[in-house]
């Protein structure tokens, strides 16, 4: 059993950070959710187990965990919690905790999404061929041989654009970026 | 009937046939979709993953540039779909939030009131406002003898989007009955393809992609429709790759299920975008309703 701390920042922090986060607090430990998650058998702690941890105080642990990592977004955690707690989006809430603190430095989960988000940031769009290549060129250089088959038959088939698409306003874009950052919070 | 619609990244590059056959349908059953003027990405789900207030910011751009004319918003890939939908629920429902995002908006001159839109699937507006009666009667090609497994992935109608059943969901099940195809009724329909997992982490995504194609072939499935680009994208693009992974032999073609409809609806194979596909479906089309449907005349 994984005592439950008195004052817990930690979990606060979570709640705050996660709209309907509060409802963390009334975790009963059932256990569907690890129990419906695809990737719950490679998780090092299941959501339960997690959020037993973050009662607990425990932020190293979690935030070092690659719970969070292994969620796929598909919801059904979220749809089953008899809590009705928001699972996925408190993974959500760890994953942004995890790269802010600097736990998850150099994690692929972590690289994509900055990856990912600096091509939004430029374009307007995500741009699949520059995220992909510049993604495997710089985490897993030894995938590229293995991805150039499948890129390549893409391309052939007109499913892959070798140049970006920018949207027309990405200064006004920009603008709404930097005031949201500016701003930040939880939200 | 008249839409405002939001195409997101992939239906320019990797799902283009999606892009090609929802534009030919929608002419076709008359639906008129006016595409969001300058519309940016949603941010899939790896914004959020980098600043949740940033990922509502540009996701509620997209929602302030859609014209005073049209309330409704339409997604063809479920990731916009719930994206947006979510972004527009939190501003509803939480003051702060909406505050923020729209002092975000302000700095590029825009506004966006929560809950002016009703944002959409692709699939719920063909199936509940299109409907069975509008689509049954267009039907010049059924796809008797195609077994077709649905395939509805998660963010279509997880967390509890509203318009079908959040685990075992029909709509698009029934609106492949409609074309005369044999509907494949297998247990997987609403599991994981992976998402963004093939490129994080290739042996968890295989074996989710893995376990949709077993069971969709374990049901004798000729082909899988799906209606979001990522799904099409793993279970066909990464489809040879699983099997050298774990030495199966997968030949399961994975289609947009508007390219099923627009076969039914006798428009052309080219227009729909066929061929595009990874596992090509033109063999299994031709052995199981005789010819493509470039040779039947326009209904």
């Amino acid at each position: 059993m994984i005592p439950v701390a008195q004052n817990n920042d930690f979990r606060d922090q979570v709640m705050v950070a996660t709209p309907g986060g509060e409802r963390l607090k009334s975790c009963i430990q059932c256990g569907t959710c690890g129990g419906s998650c695809p990737n719950g058998a490679d998780m090092e702690s299941t959501p339960r187990r997690l959020f037993a941890l973050i009662n607990a105080g425990e932020r190293d642990q979690v935030l070092d965990s690659n719970t969070m990592w292994m969620c796929v977004s598909c919801y059904l955690c979220t749809s089953r919690c008899p809590q009705e707690i928001p699972i996925t989006d408190i993974m959500y809430t760890l994953k942004r905790m995890s790269v802010a603190e600097g736990h998850a430095a150099g994690t692929d989960g972590a690289a994509l999404a900055r990856t990912f988000t600096s091509y939004v940031d430029r374009y307007g769009r995500s741009f699949e061929f520059g995220i992909a290549s510049r993604f495997y060129l710089t985490q897993k250089p030894a995938s590229l041989l293995r991805m150039g088959p499948l890129g390549l038959s893409m391309f052939t088939r007109g499913r892959m654009s070798l140049t970006p698409t920018r949207i027309r306003q990405v200064a006004q874009l920009r603008a709404i970026i930097d005031k949201a950052k500016e701003l930040g919070g939880a939200s | 009937m008249k839409y405002a619609f939001y195409p997101g990244c992939s239906l320019e590059s990797s799902s283009v046939a999606y892009d090609m056959s929802v534009k030919a349908v929608a002419d076709k059953l008359q639906v008129e979709f006016t595409e969001v003027d300058d519309w940016n990405c949603c941010g899939a789900t790896e914004y959020h993953t980098v600043d949740a207030l940033a990922a509502n910011a540009i996701i509620a751009r997209n929602l302030a540039l859609v014209g005073p004319d049209l309330d409704q918003l339409v997604a063809p890939c479920s990731a916009c779909y719930l994206n947006l939908k979510k972004t527009d629920k939190l501003m509803v429902e939480h003051a702060d939030i909406d505050d923020k995002v729209n002092q975000a908006l302000a700095a590029g001159g825009l506004h966006y009131e929560a809950g002016r839109l009703k944002i959409r699937h692709l699939l719920d507006v063909l199936f509940d406002d299109v409907g069975e009666q509008a689509i049954r009667e267009r039907v010049v090609q059924p796809l008797e003898g195609l077994r077709v497994a649905p395939y509805y992935g998660c963010q279509i109608v997880r967390p509890l989007n509203g318009f079908d059943d959040p685990e075992y969901p029909v709509k698009l099940d029934r609106m492949l009955g409609w074309l005369g195809a044999e509907v494949v009724d297998y247990p997987v329909k609403s599991h994981c393809c992976g998402g963004h997992m093939a490129q994080i982490s290739e042996e968890q995504a295989f074996e989710l992609i893995r376990r949709l194609l077993h069971s969709a072939a374990e049901y004798h499935a000729d082909v899988v429709a799906c209606l979001c680009p990522m799904c099409q994208l793993n279970l066909d693009a990464y489809q040879g790759r699983v099997n050298n992974f774990f030495n199966t032999r997968f030949e399961l073609p994975v289609l947009f299920f508007t390219q099923l409809v627009g076969l039914a609806l006798g428009i052309g194979t080219e227009e729909l975008g066929f061929g595009k596909e990874i596992v090509a479906a033109e063999p299994i089309l031709a052995t199981r309703i005789g010819s493509t449907a470039d040779a039947v005349p326009e209904a």
